[in-house]
This record gives structure tokens, sequence and C-alpha cells, in this order.
């Protein structure tokens, strides 16, 4: 009997991979010596207008289409003001009442199988710039250093509907979030450097009853901190509630060294940020044609992906999504499939020796050195026994390590399997001859010596001989060939 | 005009036709702007950054090609010029120079002219008469006990007192017609988007516009298909292609049907209402029919446009913090006592004024009764307007509703001085152009102006009237006297 209930949704951030700023033409570089990608438009001089980067727009426009959303034909900056060195217009331009986008949803895998979670709103906006606060920076005691390369730089801002219900379904949904944004090109996602940032919106409530009053936690720059933070957050508040006590609608900060949330000071969040429309931008105008020349250029989904991945090649949920965590990656296993590998092989290769391998080694997918091509190759050997398991593992291993073909490798190492009946026949008669005893011993009923027959086999074949052909044979020679 | 005298007081047109021909030697030209700058400045304070060297070498570095060759031209100073100082005449800038040119000043440099000095106004434009400058008033040629408008009182005052040939100014509520009407010149508001506002320091920038003062018709015409026309730089320009306004000029207006809107002039004082109803008959006069047309929502004008321009500014005017440029207040402090500080210090009091009045029309709780309800009845009287010109080609109205008033007449009492935008402001709120157009002058001998309000982009037709109405009074139109 569940005595509470989680309300979760989550509020994204995703920095889209553009070359320039969203209203200026200054480079997006991370790392770059500070206040070196800046100009008048980004460092709001007087008389500095905003012009809007169509490709930005483009690249939210992608995230709104995988997500579902309808892509509004017009929407609307707006001013969001307040004050803060980081923010050099003392306004961000951010969208307001009229969002880019509307009314989406993406699918998670939960414990009671997938759901849907609604995506509220797709909003773009400027990022602020960074304040330096450690003697590393070049702060001191009683000064801050700000560095306005990041002001400018575009985002989108991801709304979730209130859907989620526990710290695993917020962690599947940012997951699942994350490699959307990535399949589209329009994200890095990579989350320590702040490229994608999540807030969450955390309340609880008795089951099926009304809603509990919510409170937002911010600072989640890993998957482990949002599943810390909202186990914590829903853990304070029910233990709040189940005291009498009530929990104060408030912004809380999650501390990872201690594993809480605090409260930020009131004066911190007591923002009135009167938005109003930006009146140096015209409305943000998104024709038909536009939407769909985006939407035809867009890849299939990581969700989609691997339901077809569990119908068409009967993969398990696990193993599927694990397949499509990235495009690339997903990319590698279909075209391992392509080059003659069958699907079962190919997962199972992909996910434990390609990946493995990657990991091992510290190299990206797209740096290793087996090509799915040639992977697809060594499987396809060992599906039409041309060289077994163990041998495919040895050519693995040898291209991972020098590349090369794998027939050249199978050949140079002598890795082929011997498949021909009558050279085998021929060891098989030569193990029979050389262990007398042993095939007495089998003779008489100790069946179990078989076994140790089979190897002998196999070494006198130096391991090449086809298995399954070496045991029928030898079957059948000790069969019928009495002496 | 004249092309004798000062070289201010002649025409650009004629300025550059001379340079062209080589008749009028740069040299020459530069050398006389500065002496009649030097001579008038201290008495009228129209500038306020006036450098002769910087004026020579400006100068110096035009060229004698191009439909301004050699024309000199003073810039209202929250228009930015590169390295030199661009200030707002506020305290917060009073040493900011730009890092670069104002898309109008790169166009008018292509086209041959240069900035002979930038112009005084109300800090950020906010005024209707250049009282509330940091650099003090500036006088009306006319009457130096007079304010010259504003808030480019020092723009229209340098034109009218032959200084230079032209000037830019900004109008967002009318600061350009109201001053051009107080200075017995002609000033051009065009269609919002018709001009870059790349590099004016905004005021309000929904209703912001970069204009134009001459002492003709065919000046501001000229200027104009200059600056006018698309910015990359500025994403609410216009694409609309810009035609040729000077011979837009010709052809008299006969046919043309203006309108009139009751309750706008009747109740003036004689003066100013027989001064208007004898521009109405000088228009019938040049063929014009003049009918009636009902904008029933005009009264609000002043109301919404104080709210809107307000609520901009204080989201436009929150990046003078005094943390990347401008004014810093000294010593060690917090991050907030450095916001409050350097902006109590270095804004005047019109400014805060307007920054809390703004400020408070879009905080929550009043959003929706100050802010919310101005763009609802900004969004009628454009409405109005539109429909209005189904049925007239030009509206015509008094510019102001007295000539100018003595300086210190009005400081005490913002409300007064804010009702001097009634018949400008509501251009502005509908973006469409307007001109104002010397038309009398008083029994006190003060220059009184016409308004004319044209539909979106029909700054040809504007100027083609106020051309002809201008013709209509004789050349030279007005000149100050001495
Ligand atoms: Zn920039």
């Amino acid at each position: 009997m569940v005595r509470w209930e989680a309300v979760i949704g989550l509020e994204v951030h995703a920095r889209l991979l553009t070359r320039s700023k969203l209203f200026c033409a200054c480079e997006t570089a991370f790392g770059a010596a500070p206040n070196s990608k800046v100009c008048p438009v980004c460092l709001g001089y007087p008389g500095a207008l905003p012009v809007p980067n169509r490709t930005a727009i483009d690249l939210a426009i992608r995230v709104a289409l995988a997500t579902g959303c309808t892509i509004h034909a017009e929407s609307v900056f707006a001013r969001k003001n307040y004050f803060y060195p980081d923010l050099p217009k003392g306004y961000q331009i951010s969208q307001f009442d009229k969002p880019l986008a509307t009314g989406g949803s993406l699918e998670i895998a939960t414990r009671d199988g997938a759901r849907e979670i609604g995506i509220i709103r797709i909003h773009v906006e400027e990022d602020a710039g960074k304040l330096i606060h450690d003697a590393t920076g070049g702060a001191t005691d009683d000064t801050s250093l700000v560095d306005l390369n990041r002001a400018g730089t575009p985002l989108i801002e991801i709304v979730s509907a209130p859907d989620l219900r526990s710290s695993e379904e917020a962690i599947a949904y940012l997951t699942r979030l994350r490699q959307i944004v990535m399949y589209c090109d329009a994200c890095d996602g990579n989350m320590e450097e702040g490229s994608l940032r999540c807030d969450a919106n955390v309340s609880v409530r008795r089951p099926g009853g009304e809603l509990g009053t919510r409170t937002e936690v911010k600072n989640l720059n890993s998957f482990r901190f949002l599943g810390r933070a909202v186990d914590f957050e829903i853990e304070r508040q029910i233990a709040l509630l189940e005291r009498g006590e009530r929990v104060v609608q408030e912004t809380r900060l999650f501390d990872p060294a201690e594993g809480v949330t605090r409260a930020m000071r009131s004066k911190e969040e007591a923002h009135d940020y009167r938005y109003f429309p930006e009146p140096d931008l015209p409305p943000l105008v998104i024709d038909v044609e536009s939407i769909s020349r985006i939407r035809e250029g867009l890849p299939e989904m990581p969700g989609p992906r691997a339901a077809r991945y569990r119908r068409d090649f009967a993969l398990n949920v696990e193993d599927s999504e694990t397949l499509v965590t990235s495009r690339e990656l997903a990319d590698y296993f279909e075209r391992t499939i392509a080059a003659g590998a069958s699907a079962r092989a190919a997962a199972n290769w992909v996910k434990n020796e390609v990946l493995g391998s990657c990991n091992q080694c510290k190299v990206e997918l797209r740096d290793f050195r087996v090509t799915a091509e040639m992977l697809g190759e060594t499987i396809s050997m060992v599906e039409s026994s041309e060289i077994s398991g163990k041998a495919a593992k040895e050519v693995f291993e040898a291209m991972a390590t020098n590349g090369g073909s794998p027939r050249e490798i199978v050949e140079r190492l002598g890795l082929a399997q011997l498949s021909d009946r009558d050279a085998i026949r021929a060891i098989a008669r030569r193990v029979i001859a050389a262990n007398a005893a042993q095939v007495e011993q089998f003779r008489s009923g100790r069946t179990g010596i078989f076994g140790f027959l089979v190897g002998q086999v196999m070494k006198e074949s130096q391991g090449r001989a086809n298995p399954e052909i070496a045991n029928q044979i030898l079957r059948e020679c000790l069969d019928t060939e009495a002496r | 005009m004249s092309d004798t005298g000062p070289v201010g007081a002649r025409s650009a047109a004629s300025i550059s036709r001379d340079v062209r021909r080589g008749t009028l030697a740069l040299r020459t030209l530069g050398g006389d702007v500065i002496d009649a700058v030097e001579k008038r400045n201290d008495e009228l304070r129209a500038f306020v950054h006036f450098d002769a060297g910087e004026a020579r070498a400006a100068c110096d570095a035009s060229h004698a090609e191009g439909a301004l060759a050699g024309v000199p031209i003073a810039v209202k100073d929250n228009i930015a010029t590169r390295g030199t100082l661009t200030t707002c005449a506020s305290r917060i800038l009073s040493s900011y120079r730009s890092p670069n040119d104002a898309t109008v000043i790169e166009r008018l440099a292509a086209a041959g002219a240069w900035v002979a000095g930038k112009t005084n106004l109300d800090e950020f434009a906010m005024g209707s008469s250049t009282e509330h400058s940091a650099f003090g008033p500036t006088s009306n040629p006319w009457d130096p006990t007079r304010v010259p408008g504003g808030s480019s009182g020092g723009s229209a005052a340098a034109v009218a007192a032959g200084l230079v040939p032209v000037a830019l100014g900004s109008d967002t509520g009318g600061s350009v017609r109201q001053p051009a009407a107080f200075c017995g010149v002609t000033g051009l508001k065009p269609t919002w988007g018709r001009v870059s506002r790349s590099g004016l320091v905004a005021f309000a920038s929904s209703l912001d516009q970069i204009g134009i003062f001459a002492r003709s018709a065919r000046d501001c015409a000229r200027v104009l298909g200059v600056i006018a026309g698309h910015d990359p730089r500025d994403a609410t320009t216009s694409i609309e292609p810009v035609p040729d306004y000077e011979s837009a000029l010709e052809g008299g207006i006969a046919g043309l049907s203006v309108g009139i809107v009751e309750g706008t002039w009747e109740t003036l004082d004689d003066e100013m209402r027989v001064c208007f109803e004898r521009s109405l008959t000088i228009l019938r006069d040049l063929g014009v029919t003049v009918t009636h047309v009902a904008l029933p929502s005009l009264g609000l004008s002043i109301a919404v446009y104080y709210i809107i321009a307000n609520a901009e500014a204080s989201a436009n005017l929150a990046r003078f913090d005094g943390i990347r440029y401008g004014r810093r207040a000294e010593g060690d402090h917090t991050l907030r006592e450095g916001y409050v500080r350097s902006r109590t210090e270095g804004f005047g009091d019109e400014v805060k004024r307007r920054i809390m009045l703004g400020t408070f029309a879009l905080s929550s709780g009043y959003y929706d009764e100050y802010y919310g309800r101005a763009q609802h009845a900004r969004a009628m009287i454009t409405a109005e307007l539109r429909a209005a010109f189904g049925g007239v080609d030009l509206i015509a109205m008094p510019t102001t509703p007295t000539v100018a008033f003595r300086k210190g007449e009005k400081l005490a009492d913002p409300l007064s001085m804010y009702l001097s935008d009634v018949y400008t402001a509501p251009a502005n709120l509908a973006g469409i152009p307007a001109i104002s157009v010397p038309a009398a002058l008083s029994s006190e001998g003060l220059p009184i102006g016409l308004q004319l309000l044209g539909p979106h982009f029909a700054e040809p037709l504007l100027l083609r009237a106020a051309a002809a109405f201008e013709s209509s009074l004789g050349v030279p139109v007005m000149v100050p006297p001495r």
C-alpha cells in the first residue's frame, strides 16, 4: 500500500550546437580565453541590436518535431528582466507566452511498461555569461570576475508535464530526452560542461489526490545528482507532511557533497521578471515548407528505433535500448547487419565486444579501428562456419589493435576453420588409434569419455576443426569402425 | 535657398552639387561650418560635443562624390559615432565612446556627408524641451529664453540657426517633429522599420525611429534616400524597396484627400487654431479635398504612449549598470550597492522617474491593468488609423498644442510637459510616417508647425505634400532673427 505518490516535472536546458551565438556572429567556443568571444551585441552595448540566428531556430524545430510538438507559425521573443552581472543587457531574450512549440511527448520504459511523458513547451532563449568566484580563475575574496563568452549562446528549454512518478522515471526521461537532442544534432548532451542542464519540480500527494505544493530543485548537472536530489526531496516532503507540517513553495539548490537540497535565500529567488514582448525582434514566423523540410531531414528517433529492433530482430528491451543509446552506435549496429551479420550476433558483438573494447581503449566509436563493415564480415565468417567463434574473437582483437581486413587476418593467423570431412575423419582415426584405452572405456559404456576424445581431435587440428563436424565424425568412427 | 552666406545656411542639395562640381572646396566648407558653430554654440548649446579638430578631420575624410558630397550633418548624441563621444546627454555615459558607427552614419559617410558634431538632447531622449540634459539646456534660435523643444532640441536648433543644412534626431513620441515645429524647420519621422535603428541608443524600441531635420522637404528626401532601407543589423528593418524620394517631390498634390480629426484642434487657443485652419486653406488652394475622419481612440494616445515607452525604457536602460562601460560609482561596494549607486549617480531625475513608472507598469499584479491595456489600446489606435487611410491619403494635425514655451516653464510639472506630445505620439504608436512643416509665425514671432501623417511607407507622398505646402509659403520658409 503506497501512502504517498511523487509528482515530478523536469525543465531541461539544452545548448544548441551552432557555430555562432543566438543573436550575433560571435563564435560559441567552449573554453576560450575569457571575454574573447564577445561583440557589442552580446555585451549589451548601447545601440546594438539582436539578429536571430536561423540555424539555432532550425535546431530547435528539429527537437520540437522529434518530440511530437506542434510548431507555432508565429512565436514571440520576450524580455525576461533581472539584474545580474552575467546578464549584460539586464534582460534575457527568451520566449514567454508564445513559445516556439507546445504539446509534445516522449515515451519512457518503466517497471510497469512504456509510458508517455508529456512535453508542455519548448522555447528558444539566450544563455547568460559566467561569474568566476574562485582564485584560480583570478577572483579574490572581495571581487568576482565576469566572463561573457557564453552570454548569448542559444539554448532551448524543454518543459515536461508533471507526469514523472519517481527518480528512476525522471532519469529515464532525461536519458531519452538527451538521446533525442543528440539524435537531432541539436545538442552535444554534455552535462559536465553544462550543455544539458536540468531543474526538477517535485511535489508529493496522496495517490490520486490533489497536487501538493512543489519545490524547484536546481543545479542537477548529472543523472546521479538528479536521482539523488529527487529522492532526497521526496523523502523530505513526505517527512514534513507526516509530521503535520507544510511544504513551502520555493527554489532549492542540490548540494552534491552532502546529498541534500537547501532553500535558496528568498532574496535570490524573489524575482518578478516583468516579461514583455521583445520590441527589437519581429515575431518569429515559421512556414509550413520549412517545417516539412526539417522533418524530412530528421533521423529515426531512439524510441521508434528500439521498438523496431524488438519487433524485427526479436531483441529484448535492454539490448534494444543499449543499441540506440547513440545514433552512432545504432548506425554501427545496423551497418554490421548490412555487412552480413545476423541481428542477434551483431547485437551481442556490438554491446559486448565493441562497447567493451571502446571503453577499455577509451576511444570514441567513430575512431574505433574495427568498422561495422569489418565486424559484419567477421561475424558472417563465423555464421558460415569459415572460422570458429573463438577465432573470431582473435580476429576482432587483431583488428582493434592494428586494423586490417578480417580475411587477411584469418589467413595470416591460419584461423580458417577445418570443415573438410575427410580431413577431419583422418584426424579422428589417428586419435582413435592413439587412445586405445579411452576408446575401450567408451565402448564399454563410459560415454562421458567422449568429450575427452573430441578435445583430442580439436587439439590435433590446432583448434581449427569445425567442432560440430568433429563431433559428428568422431561418433561415426567410434560407432561404425569396429576394430 | 540662398547660395550665398554661411555654408550651413545653404541646402544640402546645393552644397553637394557645388562640391561635386568642384566649385566648393571641402576645406573652405569645413572651415565655414566650424567658424559658424564656434561663433554660435556658446549661446545656443545646440552641440554638446563639438571639436574643431574632429570636425575638420571628418570633413577632410569625406569625399566629393555621392548624393551628400561634403554635406555637414549634426547628429543627435544618442546615435553612435565611432571613436567620438556618444553620451545621450547622460552622466552615466559622459565618457562613453562607441566602438562603431550607427548604420545611418555609415550610409551618410558613404554618400559623402560628414559629422560636424553631436547635438544636445533630453537625457536618453526622454523629454520635450532639451532641458533634461546633463550638459544644460539648448536655446531656441528664435528666442533664447525659450526651449527648442525636445528631445532632439540640439539638432533642431543647429539646423534652424543655419549651422548645418541637415541633422539627425530620433523620434519616439514626437522628438523630431515637435522641436522642428518649435524651431521652424522641417522634421520627418519615417515609418518604423524604414530606417535602421542599429546604433541608436534605445529609449523605447517599438516607437523609436531616427528622423531628419532640414530646411526643406527636398533635403529631407535626399537624406532619407541615403539612410533608408533594410539593414542586416536591425531585424525590424523592412525589406520594402527604397523609392526615389526626390523625384516623388514633383507633381503637386491636386486631387489628394486630407483628413482632419474632430476634437484635435478646435479647443486650441485662438492663434494655434487659426493657424491650423489657415494651413487647411492653403492645402485646399493646392487642390486638396479636406474631409473629416473618425479616430475615436486618439485621445488615449498620451496615456498609452507613456506606459509603453516607459515600460520598454525600463528594460532598455537596465544595461547601464556600471559594469562593462559607462560610469561606475567609485569606491568598494557590494554588487547591489554598485548597481544602486552607479545608477543613482548616473541618471537624472526624469530618467529615474520613467524607469520607475515603466517598471511599475510591467510589474506582476499591474501588468494587465497598465501594459496589457496599453498594448490593447495601441492596437485600437493603429487599426483606426489604418481604417482612416482607407478613405483619405493623408491626415493633417497641428504638430504641437502651443508654440515654444519658456525655459523652466514646465520643468516642475512633468504631466504638462508630457502633453506636448499629444499630436505626435499617435504616429509612433501606429508606426506610420509623419512630417512637420513650418506653417506660420505666431504674433510673438515664433514658428508654428503643420503635421501631416501618412500610411506605412507613404514617405514619398508626405514629402511631396510638404514640398507643395512649403512652396506655397514662399522660399526661404523661415529664418530666425539674428
Ligand atoms: Zn557577440
